[in-house]
């Protein structure tokens, strides 16, 4: 457990060592940031459902940027022969690198905290969808980085790991919207297995039980077949 | 201490292992000496639990590396070749995630780093991010990065390659001060390296034992077949060859050179028997004078060389 927190703690401070990290965040802030305020005056109604409708497809390219790293790079230069003899296990390091991005993720939201603040001075603003919205996003940001982490493990160059991880997460995002051509009962299925589906619940306010398993059931999946992709290289 | 048996190990297709048994003792330096490709690394790897071998254990005390990785990782401090570090750290950073890592004790973590920037003299780099290091440099962070816990089995992958040779000579001092109280694995394929530091060797080709043994007694071993080099003025080469050839013990005489009026030759010598007195004779009455005049006693080359040359 404190092996996990120490490798937390390196990976997170990582990403503000390097440049990427900032250069991630201005990305986000700009993108959402634009989007969002660009059509909220013409809706003229103070409410967050439209930045956070933005979340599912923006994340689905930020977050395998920021994961892309966290074991390819490691690959590549050679610094996990190091990180592996150290006394740590495989179930610390996944751990440790998954908490680190999605804590870095949820420090990229904190700024967008003040649309909320700010739109709340124009009206009436409902705080319930606001707060589900992030609790949402959270989760979402949580699948996400499972999924950019296996993405990461299962090749040595970045690049690969990135367009892999946003392949994935653009499925999950866009699949109920790929399939349209399918009969109703079909089409319920597969946006059941949409990530955007659930998050769309969640937004709402409304924390359901079958949308926090839907989360927690990616994240595993995905963090095990990294666990099950290390285990096969030693 | 360390006990190897039946290792084995394939990539795929490939043997990389095969099936060798070795034990290292307490407080011993044992050198792990082989061609490129030879497997040494490979070993290493798994014994340092970052491969899983195909066939075959390692037992490091009463640890077995299938049940106890965990308890073998913290009982080994290792330097993968060439020190893999983290290049966007700072070294002191690095160091500090490893002593955490390695749950040194909060108290003692600052001077325990101080100690070993000491030993490996990193002192004025402990602020410079590890990728602006020089090979040297980083090599030695390696090394203060495997000693952080004081282990008790230290294992070096080529620790002194691409060093130049003021850093050689430091990290043999090193290594060779740290072998009198822990158990150290080296590998190189810098022979008299391993004949300085080493109390034992184990050549390694085509993953397999081929020799194994105190360096002196692999030395002794090597066979009777020597070599005497010996440097005449006046002589020619004819008659030199005639007059050394006379003594039962010379197999071959080998011109080298013959410039200046100095002749220089090898003399192929066989047998058990000392034959430099008898040489001295044959040359003593002859008109040459004699310049240089040495046995050249067999180093591990010749005997490395022979085991692991091709087919």
């Amino acid at each position: 457990m404190t092996n996990t927190l120490n490798i937390f703690r390196k990976e997170f401070r990582g990403y503000f060592i390097s440049p990427i990290a900032y250069i991630v965040i201005s990305i986000f802030l700009i993108l959402t940031g634009w989007f969002f305020f660009s059509t909220f005056f013409l809706y003229g109604q103070a409410e967050m459902r439209g930045f956070f409708s933005l979340l599912p497809i923006i994340f689905s390219f930020i977050i395998p940027a920021i994961t892309m790293k966290l074991f390819s790079e490691e690959f590549n230069t050679g610094s996990y022969e190091l990180l592996l003899t150290l006394p740590v296990s495989s179930l610390n390091i996944i751990l440790g690198k998954f908490l680190a991005a999605v804590a870095f993720a949820a420090i990229m939201l904190v700024p967008t905290f003040s649309y909320a603040v700010f739109i709340s001075f124009l009206g009436d603003l409902d705080w319930g969808p606001v707060m589900g919205g992030y609790v949402g996003a959270v989760l979402l940001v949580a699948s996400f980085s499972a999924i950019g982490l296996f993405a990461s493990s299962i090749t040595r160059n970045q690049i690969i790991a990135f367009i892999t991880g946003m392949s994935l997460c653009f499925l999950l995002t866009l699949i109920d919207k790929i399939l349209f051509f399918l009969p109703e009962s079909a089409l319920n299925f597969f946006q059941f297995l949409g990530a955007d589906f659930h998050f769309r619940n969640i937004s709402k306010g409304v924390i359901d039980s079958r949308d926090l398993l839907y989360f927690i059931s990616v994240c595993f999946v995905m963090l095990y077949s990294t666990n099950l992709v290390i285990q096969e290289k030693t | 201490m360390i006990l190897i048996e039946n290792l084995t190990k394939y990539y795929g297709e490939t043997c990389a292992v095969d099936q060798i048994n070795f034990d290292i003792r307490k407080g011993e330096v044992l050198g792990l000496l082989g061609p490129n490709g030879a497997g040494k690394t490979t070993t290493m790897r798994m014994l340092t639990c970052y491969l899983v071998p195909t066939s075959g254990d390692i037992k490091v005390k009463d640890f077995s590396i299938k049940d106890n990785a965990l308890e073998i990782k913290k009982l080994i401090g290792y330097l993968p070749e060439s020190a893999p570090l983290y290049p966007d750290m700072i070294v002191y950073d690095y160091l500090r995630f490893i002593a955490d890592v390695r749950e040194l004790k909060k108290g003692s973590i600052d001077s325990r780093i101080k100690e070993l920037a000491g030993i490996c003299g990193i002192h004025e780099v402990m602020h410079k991010s590890i990728n602006e290091l020089s090979k040297g440099y980083k090599q030695r962070v390696g090394l203060a990065h495997a000693m952080m816990n004081d282990p008790e089995i230290l294992v070096l992958d080529e620790p002194t390659s691409g060093l130049d040779p003021n850093q050689i000579v430091e990290i043999r001092d090193i290594i060779k001060k740290i072998g009198t109280e822990k158990t150290v694995i080296l590998s190189t394929h810098i022979l008299s390296e391993a004949e300085a530091t080493c109390d034992r060797i184990v050549i390694i080709n085509k993953g397999k034992i081929v020799a194994a043994g105190a360096t002196d007694e692999l030395k002794r071993e090597a066979g009777s077949d020597y070599i005497i080099q010996v440097s005449l003025k006046h002589g020619n080469f004819e008659e030199v060859s005639s007059t050394l050839r006379s003594v039962p013990e010379v197999s071959d005489v080998i011109l080298i050179s013959d410039e200046n009026e100095i002749l220089d030759v090898h003399l192929a010598c066989s047998g058990k028997k000392d034959v430099r007195p008898d040489i001295y004779q044959a040359i003593r009455n002859n008109d040459w004078i004699l310049m240089e005049f040495h046995k050249e006693s067999r180093t591990l080359e010749t005997i490395f060389r022979e085991l692991t040359k091709e087919g």
